[in-house]
């Protein structure tokens, strides 16, 4: 038998590159290892739903167990790969074990990156990114009266959504002076500091953490660089990621801000992919080299390798979209809105109704929409389809983006 | 129970009890219905989990909301007029018998 592939990672990557090989008709062995406990999740409702307590694991697992007994995928879980052996074409395991492969796929995702105060670890923080995690997340704050989160990305601020809708005194502390700057143009920012601070959070930016203070690891107080001291039962972090590289780094893989790959999602070894969260790769809607953490991004390049292996060889070209959910609003956000010199709306922030189109020169190259999702979707096409949209006709309501999308897909057939 | 039909795009039958309150794209993904792909996870950010519903029970349903029907536009086999995402179709006893035909790819 042929050794066929290995896949290092259970996340959405890892998933979507073995239901991906099947569905292409591939078939030789597949191998899914991953260290994590459980079959493979979705992590977004971490955040959300399951944090809320309205979700269960099993309403989250990607697949039932048995579809990988069906379509013949080896899954491996809790168990971690410690070494890539290049020359004789095999993965070691910790516990010593070996696979061979022809072809590897890393999907090794991302971790938290850790708060430290005057370069030390503050102890008592908690952190989301397993579903293990989301469990302590989920119980500390059916306890707690208060609650101080860290960090006003798309995660802090889902978490503390959530710990507001179960009723506690919630603090969001950003060090930027704005929140989600790394993502969205300052009226989505404003957008969202209104909405999370009429729902009666407190909203911090431009300050950072000074010291934790609290008596035997309990009650405690976070104390800002403003002077300011907020009560918390339970801090809560989500200050950004950095990629796992460090396996692909010992087999002497190029890897900096994640593991170095080409158009063809391939590292220097041709035998050797990496996709999702770990995976620094040229993305030619950007056109630059960049690095993303998104279900989209995890599950195209997933698709777009499990192609290649399977025989279909192409380069990369999928349009990132991302999506955040806070109470009851959900942000859709296509493209890569980072370098823009433009931006123009279609709605506003007092109907609740908005889209930010974002321009770098005349090109469109990102859109943000609240509650407009028809602007999102038609947005979508049109720059997947490379079409252009002048700032002009994005900016006049009366300029109908579903024909000029539709009249797309026409030619295109 | 109530059941649900799936028609592949090839023709392949599978029906399937769904518990009420269950969505359609759920129960597939439950029962290895390989035609339901369901990026997002059910939350209306994609369109891969799309079905064209049975006439009979199209009227039946609840009326998709706005960010359905602009999902719906950027579906990989292009909508039709009973064309609906499974994830928003939550199960009930009034749908007992449904059936969802799954169109030739998602994606």
């Amino acid at each position: 038998m042929r050794p066929g592939t290995v896949i290092v990672g259970t996340g959405q990557a890892g998933f979507q590159t073995a239901a991906s090989l099947r569905a292409e008709g591939y078939a030789e062995p597949i191998t899914l290892i991953g260290d994590e406990k459980q079959i493979p999740y979705q992590r977004p409702p971490l955040s959300k739903g399951f944090a809320l307590g309205q979700l269960d694991f099993e309403s989250i697992e990607l697949r039932s167990e048995k579809f990988y007994q069906d379509h013949r995928i080896n899954l491996i879980v809790g168990k971690r790969v410690t070494r890539i052996e290049r020359a004789k074409r095999r993965v070691r395991l910790e516990s010593g074990e070996t696979f061979p492969y022809e072809k590897l796929v890393l999907a090794l995702g991302s971790s938290n990156r850790r708060l430290t105060i005057k370069g030390a670890e503050p102890e008592g923080i908690v952190y989301l990114r397993s579903v293990e995690e989301a469990v302590v997340i989920r119980d500390c704050l059916k306890n707690a009266n208060a609650v101080v989160v860290i960090g006003g990305g798309f995660i802090g601020l889902e978490l503390a959504a959530v710990a507001r809708t179960m009723g506690k005194a919630v603090t969001v502390v950003e060090a930027l002076p704005r929140l989600m700057s790394r993502t969205v143009a300052p009226m989505v920012s404003e957008f969202f500091r209104n909405l999370h601070s009429g729902k009666g959070i407190t909203v911090i930016c431009g300050a950072t953490v000074a010291a934790i203070e609290g008596t035997n690891g309990n009650t405690r107080s976070v104390a800002l660089s403003d002077g300011s001291r907020w009560p918390a039962d339970v801090v809560i972090a989500g200050v950004g990621v950095v990629p796992n590289t460090e396996l692909a780094q010992t087999a002497g893989l190029a890897a900096a801000n994640g593991i170095a790959v080409d158009e063809f999602l391939q590292t220097d070894d041709l035998d050797i992919f990496a996709v999702g969260d770990c995976a620094e790769f040229p993305c030619a809607f950007a056109g630059m080299r960049i690095r993303l953490e998104s279900v989209q991004n995890a599950a195209d390049q997933a698709q777009h390798v499990a192609a290649t292996i399977a025989g279909r060889r192409s380069a990369y070209r999928a349009l990132p979209w991302f999506w955040t959910d806070q109470f009851e609003v959900k942000l859709q956000m296509a493209g890569i809105s980072h370098g823009h010199d433009r931006t123009v709306t279609r709605g506003n922030a007092e109907s609740g109704k908005l889209s930010l189109f974002y321009f770098k020169g005349e090109r469109l190259i990102g859109i943000d929409s609240i509650n407009r999702p028809l602007d999102q979707m038609m947005g979508r096409k049109l720059m997947s389809a490379n079409i252009p949209l002048t700032p002009e006709q994005a900016a006049d309501e009366s300029f109908d983006l579903k024909h000029l999308a539709h009249s797309v897909g026409a030619a295109q057939h | 129970m109530p059941r649900v039909t799936y028609i592949s795009a090839k023709g392949d039958v599978r029906e399937i009890d769904v518990p009420v309150g269950t969505t359609v794209m759920s129960a597939a993904l439950k029962n290895g219905i390989d035609g339901i792909v369901a990026e997002c996870g059910g939350v209306c950010m994609c369109s891969t989990c799309h079905v064209f519903v049975d006439e009979k029970f199209f009227d039946r349903l609840t009326r998709a909301n706005d960010t359905e029907e602009a999902v719906l536009e950027i579906a990989a086999v292009e909508r039709q007029a009973t064309s609906r995402l499974s994830c928003q179709i939550k199960v009930t006893e009034e749908l007992d018998g449904l059936i969802v035909r799954l169109p030739e790819k998602q994606r």
